[in-house]
């Protein structure tokens, strides 16, 4: 195995050091496990409060929580202040930053339409019901008119008759399973914009991780695609989208009612494109720096070339391709507002645009809004990698 | 159903009774059922999108059978294109839109029109900065306020001088074939301003932006997006419609100067527009759409409390999304021009009245008359050719097939329609210049222009 290689020789990295684990001092429950778990988790921050409660230094927890929480707060108070001046202060002819009050009020506003939406369709509902009921009376009706002109001898007249009814017990078929279309709400937005994360995220990973693979094992191969890697690494959301929507319009036509539309679709590959390049360069670099002992015991023990890549590669590389695909995860996150506001995805993205192309009082506030919830969960995505990083990687504190 | 109507016929008259309260009372009572119930249609966000709102929020498209979902578009382009790859079941277009795709001036694509969304709605507005310089040249009332319609003669001067700089004026409109950018072009040409060809016949070469030859140079710039457009200084004018030139207003960032309906009298607007090969497909539902869209547009020009309660529905973050007040200042039988000069205009907003919703084929020619004007059609056409890209584009015999059903069903009378007219409107001279215009002579219109391809 070639250790020198043409690619980059610093992986990107995102890892937080965590803490290290505290000797533990037994109580009932054993307080250092669990700390030690949440530190896994990415919850290191309730780990004071489970020392504290196990009595495990309580001077030096106190002094961590007063930390862990007061400062964050200070920094947040601060923020909030200066925000309330820039509302103030900041304003063009004719917007202007909305203060906190206002953006807490037209979160407020999002909760009352998503609200007014659940009500419309459970009026939709009885709509509905009351249409099959009609329907359902047609039916009786024919059905006795069938008797008189099966009485009268009339095969024509009972023949369409039944052709009718057979028409009408479809269409009740069709209305009991029917669903209110509405616009879709804030929370269906979310859901949205994580469904295409996801679908582009994993189309990434699927095509990142063999090729990264490809790349660390074989010189050749990665001198032969570097430069592709390179000149496609930087191009921004904005200019794959129309070459995306060329190929997805061209070959994929959804059936209808089918969840993943070709705006979804659109938007997701946008993502890929992307997203796929930190997963795809830090496999490769992990897969190169694979201890050549590893790989000397691979030959010694004989392993064919599938073996190789299952039990020594693939393990060796993770910790570094968990930080890759975290990585990529976040940029994928962030690329997908952007792809969805073009794409016409009803994901976050739109929701963004769509509010600002109103130009109401409320639309600034409503963006702040949805700025503060692409945050939080963007958190949580990273979070959630995080925490498969760690699980992945071989040091000591692994559980 | 119709084979049942005749099947009862040929038996007893007391069984065509009984078979008609069948029917009577199912959902669908005119010749098809839709073959395609869960629809999808596009919309910008513009007043006029209006009688697609007002047809999902009061039930009308439930009546027919239909389950239609509105989506808010990025742009036209974008609105087409989706027409174009069938994301979209029909949408609301621009009235040059379905002629320009069919034509083939940028993506081509038959589209079909059974149903006109409105006349009128559209303005001028220039920044406060070109205000200040028009209005010492603007005539006035007695009561001081400036003289409508103001005709681009006030402009003429500071053109000039923009243009003798080398800096020439820019005003935005929002795409190549709406009617804002034939609307803006007629009322500078108007006053003798070349607003700029998209074709030299000297050279034979095609002119992409439009801009050959241009006083005041026109540039894109999708509706919401304009007042910012605007206030940022990029442009120094606009013709967009409602609710973006009262914004505007209430920003305080512009003045609108004209209104479309003082360019043209009850102009053509926007259509609702479908793929021909999607309407090959569902003929039934297509019916049942414009059927739905014709109660819809009665509906808002029933009454002032209709237009109220419309303007509460378009103001909804997921329709027009503007403030209500914004919305009502036009919808509502006023426009302000600068700020306090607020006017009656009753027929600023006109869906059903003067037959709006009737797609006249003389509308459809009077845009091919303009898209020749300006060069987008290269060539120069007989008078069959307009009649025949009218009859193939606009389909009053779908719209007629609509409004008899609902005369049967006893919701509209006869008077409400021109049924059987011949599809032209009366020739007219309720124009900004004056000019005639007789849709059954185009070639004579476009030869009337002083500026403008013969």
């Amino acid at each position: 195995m070639e250790t020198t290689t043409t690619i980059e020789t610093q992986p990107l990295t995102g890892e937080e050091t965590p803490k290290k684990p505290v000797e533990p001092k037994g109580p009932w429950f054993n307080a250092n496990g669990i700390a030690h778990t949440l530190n896994t988790l990415g919850l290191g921050f309730f780990a004071p409060f489970i020392r504290l409660i196990a009595g495990d230094e309580p001077s030096k927890q106190v002094r961590e929580i007063v930390i862990s929480i007061v400062l964050p707060a200070i920094a947040f108070a601060v923020f909030v202040g200066l925000w309330s001046l820039a509302a103030q202060r900041v304003q063009t002819d004719s917007m202007k930053v909305p203060s906190p009050a206002e953006t807490w009020s037209a979160w407020q506003g999002i909760l009352e339409f998503a609200e007014r939406e659940g009500d419309k369709g459970a009026a939709f509902k009885e709509r509905m019901g009351e249409r099959i009921t009609k329907m359902e009376a047609s039916v009786v009706r024919a059905k006795a008119e069938m008797g008189v002109a099966e009485a009268s001898g009339d095969s024509t007249v009972v023949a369409t008759l039944q052709e009718k009814i057979e028409g009408i017990k479809k269409k009740i078929d069709s209305y009991k399973s029917r669903k209110y279309v509405g616009p879709p709400t804030f929370f269906q937005q979310i859901w949205t914009s994580l469904l295409t994360v996801a679908v582009g995220f994993l189309a990434a990973t699927i095509i990142a991780v063999p090729l990264g693979i490809f790349c660390g094992l074989s010189r050749f191969f990665n001198i032969a695609v570097n430069p592709l890697i390179q000149i496609f690494k930087p191009v921004s959301p904005l200019a794959w989208l129309p070459i995306v929507f060329i190929f997805v319009t061209a070959l994929y036509d959804p059936a209808e009612g089918s969840t993943v539309s070709r705006a979804l679709l659109i938007s997701a590959l946008t993502v890929t494109l992307c997203s796929l390049w930190p997963t795809l360069i830090n496999t490769a670099v992990g897969v190169a720096s694979i201890d050549p002992d590893h790989l000397n015991v691979a030959k010694v023990l004989k392993l064919n070339w599938w073996q190789r890549i299952t039990r020594i590669v693939l393990p060796s590389t993770l910790p570094l391709m968990f930080t890759g695909l975290r990585l990529s995860l976040g940029v994928g996150w962030m690329v997908l507002i952007a792809a969805d506001m073009l794409a016409q995805n009803p994901g976050l993205g739109k929701f963004v645009w769509d509010t600002f192309q109103n130009g109401s009082t409320t639309s600034m506030a409503e963006i702040v809004c949805a700025v503060f919830v692409i945050g939080i969960i963007g958190f949580f995505l990273d979070r959630i990698m995080l925490v498969m990083q760690r699980l992945v990687s071989f040091e000591e504190q692994a559980i | 159903m119709i084979k049942l109507m005749k099947g009862c016929l040929r038996r007893s008259g007391q069984m065509a009774i009984l078979a008609a309260t069948v029917m009577g009372s199912s959902v669908t009572s005119y010749a098809g059922d839709p073959e395609k119930e869960d629809l999808k249609f596009g919309f910008i966000k513009l007043t006029d999108c209006a009688p697609l709102v007002i047809a999902k929020e009061k039930g009308f498209f439930e009546d027919e059978g239909l389950f239609v979902e509105l989506e808010a578009q990025a742009n036209w382009k974008v609105l087409l294109d989706r027409v174009i790859t069938g994301e979209l079941d029909g949408a609301h277009m621009l009235a040059g839109q379905p002629i320009a795709a069919t034509y083939g001036f940028g993506t081509k694509e038959h589209i079909v029109v059974s149903y006109s969304l409105d006349y009128n709605g559209n303005g001028i507005t220039v920044s406060n900065d070109l205000w200040a310089k028009m209005k010492p040249n603007v005539a006035k009332n007695e009561d001081g306020k400036p003289k409508h319609p103001i005709p681009a003669d006030s402009l003429v001067p500071i053109v000039q001088k923009a243009k003798a700089a080398g800096q020439p004026m820019k005003m935005g409109m929002v795409f190549p074939v709406s009617t804002h950018n034939y609307e803006i072009r007629y009322w500078l040409a108007a006053s003798g301003i070349n607003p700029g060809f998209y074709y030299d016949p000297k050279s034979k070469t095609k002119n992409i932006p439009g801009v050959l030859d241009a006083d005041v140079e026109l540039s894109v710039t999708p509706p919401p997006q304009m007042p910012s457009t605007l206030e940022a200084g990029t442009i120094s004018g606009y013709c967009v419609g409602e609710p973006w030139n009262q914004q505007a207003v209430f920003k305080k960032i512009g003045v609108p100067v004209t209104t479309n309906y003082d360019i043209w009298k009850n102009n053509p607007e926007k259509v609702f527009g479908v793929n021909k090969k999607w309407a090959d497909a569902n003929p039934n539902t297509w019916v049942a759409i414009t059927k739905a869209l014709i109660r819809a547009g009665q509906w808002l020009d029933a009454s002032e409390e209709n237009r109220k309660e419309a303007c509460k529905l378009l103001s909804q973050p997921n329709y027009v999304g503007a403030d209500y007040k914004v919305i009502a200042n036009s919808m509502t039988g006023t426009f302000e021009f600068e700020a306090g000069d607020k006017r009656p205009m009753p027929d600023f907003n006109v869906f059903f009245r003067h037959n709006a919703s009737y797609p006249w084929y003389s509308d459809c020619i009077w845009f091919l008359t303009q898209m020749r004007r300006w060069g987008q059609i290269t060539d120069n056409h007989p008078d069959d050719w307009y009649f025949e890209m009218a009859k193939k584009i606009y389909r009053p015999d779908v719209y007629e097939k609509a409004a008899k059903a609902l005369i049967a069903e006893g919701k509209f009378k006869e008077s409400d329609f021109p049924l059987g007219a011949d599809g032209f409107r009366p020739a007219t001279k309720e124009f900004i210049d004056g000019n005639m215009y007789d849709g059954k002579k185009p070639n004579d219109y476009i030869k009337s222009f002083k500026i403008g391809l013969k």
